[in-house]
């Protein structure tokens, strides 16, 4: 693999123009929209192929075949019985795509996104290359997930553009809400069970269900690397079983190639917003019932900005695979029966789900506010409106230089860009007497009087909210930020040993930052290159020397790590003083949090990102990975146990109390 | 030799025997056939005296060309009017205009009769670096009288195969290294002779049979510094008996296809071991490369029709003790000898299996409604046992090229190809004409059996949507593989090169691998800069019970490449990585030559590898057969 692909020092390539798709839709009719000639051109000429004759080809697989005989064996019990429920479980799973739902469903999308949204911008080159490669190979549409809306979202523009439309995997609890869950199977949704475990069965169809899929190439795939929609904005590592399953075709030969098309949404705000911040405070969020979300007039009637999709360079998983997988290794085994992956298979799986997800950080488009978020965040008594106007352009500067593609508008001032998008933002933020300041969320059902732990979570809840806008740039900067960082903690100047700390923070935030495994060097080349660029850094002979003038760039690159290594930190203390030895995983949460919030209450906790359930459950797996705390099985709950000396020394090694062995984190 | 009362019936079956042969192969009437007396043999008692003069001479650039393939006086070229013909007298199409070549080839390869690569004119004696000889060889050869030279051309006509790099090398006028010297033994004792100085005097040896080769097999290694002599087998040519009682036939192994089918034919016999090259290729060259015939699945490949093989190697005569048809004394020592290159001794003399020729031969073919069908039916055949003689599948492109040899005039053709689009369109309703495929069959046997096998496999063909498309049609597409390799060279007078490669591949596996090799040529041509798409096809040639042998044609139009060759040489190197990635077989019958040596630790692993070695290191220490194939 061109290691560069994932890279960002390379030259990224411009996404070209985007254009809002929007503008047409405005000047016509929703109807004359939705009854607009559709006949994209398919792949290799093939028509799409019904869901029945799908179906069957499962179901007449060689492969289904064998494992229901098996399951069949094992359980002693008749094979139609298997295979009953293999048909079964494909019933549930199916899509069922139908043009005439599509058109529906371009009806009436058409009527909500251009009441929500100022614009849909797409950039229509990523279409085109998206168009040649549909006729070329099989593709695989790899969208992030950042909001509900984003759903059906790309059958809309394959609709609108005239591409061939994608059968998209989606989680078993959008099949629940009745009426849209036969709708989204109508508009090409499969279903998956989010709990899949060891169901050998279930795995079976579902991999040949989306291996047939693609092998036929009788329509693009959709899913979601990430696996779930990011609760905080900021890129999730992939999962990687639908990955595995929709290469496999293109290992054993049966695809001469596939194509990967990292796709990035974005937005300027998002419409559940205030529900993702609540999610993370622990706040139960309202079940996915049918209306749910969009039923809510208040949320139709606001602004919500524009919205951004980019369609990335299609990625030939050939050119990836060569030179590090030997197809040849499929040529002794029947390619029907089930194999375990070989260990290159794995890894490889996992440097191109890894991969992609940095493609689709890359291509996102950011928005000012996520940058204007960014200071806020660091400003938590507010700062003159001046202030921030200059320093959001000073970071302006920065991710430019850094690589990363932001929707400044042009030919307006940047005052204007501040008031509009504060405006947009009005929930989170107020300005008063050229002061600006972080707002609190309003009370639930506006009580009256509020404990002062509820204070605390409404504070907590626009921070949290703001930190979701901040995570969406967090990606252009977190190599520089984590070079920065480990040249504050290491001793010495030298390359190496700044190389060591470095590795050591991947390791210890690769829950919280998406990092292709086996590429540290890189990584941190990439760091110190963008360092060097923005001045702040001089690298010569193997020492690596902050310079005087770029004093504020790596403190702010340091300031933007903070949260996180607070967080952190606090929970570090929490384990190694005030936990229990021995403690399940749903005592975790709750317990940390109460302990946060006593901390609070104290006028002691460093940082209201602490809240965040996610970055908690971070800490606990990244603990686990580093063989702080073991995990155990116990019935149907998971048990911890924690290290503590392991914990302590890790807090040391973060503080810079003590260095890192470097032998011990070198997974990388 | 054996005779019976029955000889006139078998003189009858005989004759149209040859007119079989002559039909897919030849002109029948060959009268001009070119007598060249190369018999300077100490005769042996037993030699047979019905021995024809056989159709390679000696002095081989008497009748073939030096640059390319075949015949001097048989070759197509694009006449004044800007029309294709094939010259000479000898094959079915030889005179005739092909009045569609041109638009398929200028469609196909995007090429213009404007512009001409011409070949070097003629051999450039003065060219040829002079031999290495090794004085003391000579000397003591002279003394034994068996005929030898190291005249220029002789050494350049044994320096190369017909790999498409060695023949395009010789058209640019570059020679490379060529054997120092040729002998021609002229039987089994001379060889012993040969093979018993070059150790002494520690010379190499490179056997020399038809010259067919397409592995770079007979490539001098550059790094010899030894003097390497080259051994043509041509001279032992003769049958030495026919034993009608086990129906075998015991042969010398420098003789060539054409001429061990004419003269046991005479007989009533046929070996039934018919490869595409078999004008050519010699008896020896088969053994010696695990050759594979159009018609195996009746008389079965090389190795099920060898009976007894005696080898001469530095050790010593390698040979077994009876002619017992099968034997369980460890591992078969024929096994070293079939394959083994030329890098183990020289075979001498094959005792082989022989049949009646057939009393009733008939061509057929079906066309598809696309690959996928045809290749579903080939494998129900399999399943069913019930192959005919052989049984090949076109893919669509080798199909419109098929169309593209339509003579002018020709009885043969005008009933079945005159408004073949219109053919097509009525009779098969509902074929994309971009997409069908045509499979040819032959069957053999007696009449009755031979009707009822054709009713099989068409049964059998109609139930994967095919339909019955006639005798010519078939017998057409025969005749194709015997032409195919004088068509490269005209390719090659308009910049445009090409190759054949082959594979074998389980069932399971081949429309995958025939997908993703074609797609594979396709791409890497692109990469490499070639202007225009190159033609990249396949046809199903063998079935087996597990798999099937698949052969590749690939050509493009390299104007305003740089370095051509080296391109060429890239994609067919992609194309074997393909193709070994896609769980197909390094060679079905090619074999593996110096071309493809670098897979061969991959393909047998290493334990297999050392094996193979260590025979080699014991039969022949010194290296004296030196050719560097295989290992
Ligand atoms: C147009 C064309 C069509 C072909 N079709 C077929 C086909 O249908 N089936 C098939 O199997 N092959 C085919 N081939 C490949 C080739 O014809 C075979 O490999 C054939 O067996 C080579 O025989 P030869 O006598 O020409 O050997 P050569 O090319 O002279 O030599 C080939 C190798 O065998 C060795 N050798 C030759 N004679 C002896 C001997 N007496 N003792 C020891 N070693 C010896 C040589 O040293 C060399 O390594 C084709 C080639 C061409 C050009």
């Amino acid at each position: 693999m061109e290691t560069l692909v994932w890279t960002c020092t390379e030259k990224t390539p411009e996404p070209g123009v985007f254009s809002d798709m929007l503008e047409e839709r405005r000047r016509t009719s929703d109807l004359s929209y939705a009854l607009k000639s559709y006949s994209p051109q398919p792949y290799k000429g093939h028509p799409p192929s019904s869901a029945r004759a799908l179906h069957q080809a499962v179901m007449d697989s060689q492969y289904l075949r064998y494992i229901t005989q098996e399951i069949a064996t094992e359980s002693r019990e008749p094979v139609e019985v298997i295979r009953e429920e293999a048909s079964g479980i494909l019933e549930e799973m199916s899509h069922n795509l139908q043009l005439s739902v599509i058109r529906l469903l371009g009806y009436t999308l058409n009527k909500v996104f251009k009441s929500v949204f100022r614009r849909i911008l797409v950039n229509e080159d990523g279409l085109n290359r998206l168009q040649q490669a549909i006729q070329e190979h099989p593709v695989i549409l790899m969208p992030n997930h950042r909001s509900y809306v984003d759903f059906l979202v790309l059958s809309y523009i394959l609709f609108t553009y005239d591409l061939p439309l994608p059968v998209i995997a989606a989680g078993i609890p959008l099949m629940g809400m009745k009426l849209i869950g036969e709708l989204l199977r109508r508009s090409g949704a499969f279903f998956i069970r989010r709990t899949i475990g060891a169901d050998k069965l279930y795995w079976a169809v579902l991999s040949e269900y989306v291996r047939t899929i693609v092998r036929t190439g009788s329509a693009p795939v959709e899913f979601y690397v990430e696996g779930l929609r990011s609760r905080t904005l900021k890129s999730l590592n992939p999962k990687l079983g639908m990955m595995h399953m929709v290469l496999e075709p293109f290992f054993k030969g049966e695809v001469y190639d596939i194509s990967l098309v990292p796709i990035s949404v974005s937005y300027d705000r998002l419409l559940e917003e205030s529900l993702l911040a609540h999610e993370l405070l622990g706040v139960p969020k309202p079940k996915e019932t049918t209306m749910g979300l969009l039923k809510a007039r208040k949320v139709l009637e606001d602004d919500y900005g524009s919205m951004h999709v980019c369609f990335g360079q299609p990625i030939s998983v050939r050119e990836l695979a060569k030179g590090r997988i030997t197809r040849s290794q499929y040529n002794l085994v029947p390619r029907d029966l089930p194999q375990k992956p070989s260990e290159e298979i794995q890894a490889f799986v996992s440097v191109v789900a890894h991969g992609m997800v940095r493609l689709q950080e890359r291509d996102t488009v950011l928005s000012p506010w996520s940058l204007m978020a960014l200071i806020l965040l660091q400003n938590p008594e507010g700062l003159a409106l001046v202030t921030l106007t200059q320093r959001t352009a000073w970071l302006r500067g920065l991710v430019l230089k850094f690589g990363a593609h932001l929707d400044w508008p042009a030919q307006v001032s940047d005052e204007e860009v501040m008031s509009s998008s504060m405006s947009l933002h009005r929930s989170m933020v107020g300005c008063e007497g050229a002061r600006v300041f972080l707002l609190e969320a309003p009370a639930p059902g506006g009580e009256a009087s509020v404990s002062p732990e509820a204070a605390v979570f409404r504070r907590a809840a626009v921070v949290l909210m703001c930190a979701s806008y901040r995570n969406q740039v967090l990606h252009v900067f977190v190599r520089p930020a984590l070079v920065a960082v480990a040249m504050a903690t290491t001793p010495s100047t030298r390359k190496e040993d700044v190389f060591t700390n470095f590795k050591f923070l991947q390791e210890l935030f690769s829950n919280e930052f998406v990092f292709v495994p086996g590429m540290a060097a890189q990584d941190f080349e990439e760091g110190c290159l963008l360092l060097v660029k923005c001045e702040a850094l001089q690298t010569s002979d193997q020492q690596l020397v902050r310079t005087e003038h770029g004093a504020d760039t790596t403190s702010c690159l340091q300031a933007i790590l903070q949260p996180f290594l607070q967080t952190y930190q606090v929970v570090f203390n929490y384990l190694t003083k005030d936990s229990a030895l021995v403690f399940t995983e749903r005592q975790y949460i709750p317990a940390v949090r109460s302990y946060c919030l006593k901390l609070t209450l104290a006028g002691e906790l460093p940082t209201c990102e602490a809240l965040s359930s996610d970055t908690q459950k971070n800490v606990l797996n990244a603990l686990l990975r580093m063989n702080a705390v073991t995990k155990t099985k116990v019935g149907d709950q998971s048990e911890f146990r924690v290290n503590k000396a392991a914990i302590q020394r890790i807090g040391d090694i973060l503080a810079g109390r003590i260095p890192p062995q470097s032998a011990a984190f070198s997974r990388l | 030799m054996a005779s019976n009362g029955k000889s006139s019936e078998r003189q009858r079956i005989a004759q149209q025997r040859l007119r079989i042969i002559a039909g897919h192969l030849r002109k029948q009437e060959e009268a001009d056939h070119i007598e060249i007396a190369a018999q300077e043999c100490k005769a042996e008692s037993s030699r047979t005296d019905t021995a024809k003069p056989n159709s390679v001479p000696k002095r081989r650039q008497e009748i073939m060309k030096w640059n390319g393939w075949g015949y001097s006086d048989s070759k197509f070229l694009f006449n004044k009017k800007g029309q294709a013909e094939f010259t000479g007298k000898r094959y079915r199409l030889s005179g005739l205009i092909l009045p569609s070549l041109k638009e398929w080839f200028e469609g196909t390869f995007g090429a213009n009769l404007q512009h001409k690569s011409p070949a070097a004119a003629a051999l450039n004696a003065g060219a040829v670096p002079p031999p290495n000889l090794s004085e003391s060889f000579v000397e003591e050869l002279k003394a034994t009288d068996i005929p030898f030279s190291h005249d220029a051309e002789d050494r350049v006509f044994r320096s190369h195969g017909h790999c498409l790099h060695e023949i395009f090398g010789l058209r640019e006028g570059q020679y490379g290294r060529c054997p120092d010297m040729v002998v021609w033994p002229n039987c089994h004792i001379d060889v012993v002779k040969i093979v018993e100085l070059a150790c002494k005097h520690n010379v190499c040896l490179m056997p020399y049979g038809g010259g067919t080769s397409v592995s770079s097999a007979l490539e001098c290694p550059p790094e010899e510094t030894r003097s390497i002599v080259s051994l043509d087998t041509s001279q032992m040519n003769q049958i030495l008996w026919i034993d009608e009682k086990n129906l075998t036939a015991h042969v010398e192994a420098g003789i060539i296809g054409q001429d061990l089918e004419r003269l046991l034919n005479e007989s009533g016999y046929c070996t039934g071991h018919e490869p595409d090259s078999m004008e050519f290729s010699s008896l020896g060259g088969w053994v010696a490369t695990r050759a594979s015939g159009m018609k195996k699945n009746i008389y079965g490949n090389i190795e099920d029709l060898v009976v007894h093989i005696k080898m001469v190697t530095p050790r010593g005569v390698i040979e077994k003790s009876c002619q017992g048809p099968r034997m369980s004394t460890g591992p078969d020592v024929h096994h070293f000898i079939l394959g083994s290159e030329g890098t183990l001794g020289v075979v001498t003399e094959v005792t082989m299996k022989i049949r009646p020729v057939p009393e009733y031969q008939k061509y057929g073919s079906v066309v598809f409604p696309n690959f996928q069908q045809g290749v579903a039916c080939l494998r129900e055949v399999a399943k069913q046992r019930c192959a005919p003689a052989s049984i090949r599948l076109m893919d669509n492109e080798q199909f419109q090229f098929g169309h593209a040899l339509k003579p002018q005039v020709s009885s043969m053709f005008t009933s079945f190809l005159d408004g073949l689009k219109k053919f097509y369109i009525t009779k098969f309703k509902g074929f994309d004409p971009q997409q069908l495929c045509v499979a040819t069959l032959l069957f053999e046997g007696d009449r009755e059996k031979v009707l009822q096998h054709e009713k099989q496999v068409y049964d059998i063909a109609a139930k994967f949507g095919g339909l019955a498309a006639g005798e010519d049609n078939g017998q057409r597409g025969y005749m194709l593989t015997f032409v195919i390799a004088y068509l490269r060279d005209l390719g090659m007078d308009y910049y445009v090169m090409g190759e054949s490669f082959e594979t074998s591949v389980p069932w399971d596996r081949v429309l995958d691998l025939c997908r993703n090799v074609k797609e594979r040529i396709v791409r890497e041509c692109k990469e490499k800069g070639v202007q225009f798409p190159p033609l990249s096809t396949c046809r199903v040639t063998q079935t087996y019970d597990s798999g099937a042998c698949v052969y590749f044609y690939f050509a493009f139009n390299y104007r305003g490449l740089s370095d051509p060759l080296n391109v060429y040489l890239q994609v067919e190197h992609a194309a074997r990585e393909e193709i070994l990635a896609n769980g197909g077989s390094l060679s079905h019958h090619h074999g593996v030559g110096k071309l493809r040596k670098e897979w061969m630790q991959d393909a047998v692993s290493s334990v297999g590898l050392g094996m193979l070695k260590s025979v080699k290191e014991y039969v022949d220490p010194d290296n004296i057969f030196g050719n560097r194939n295989l290992l």
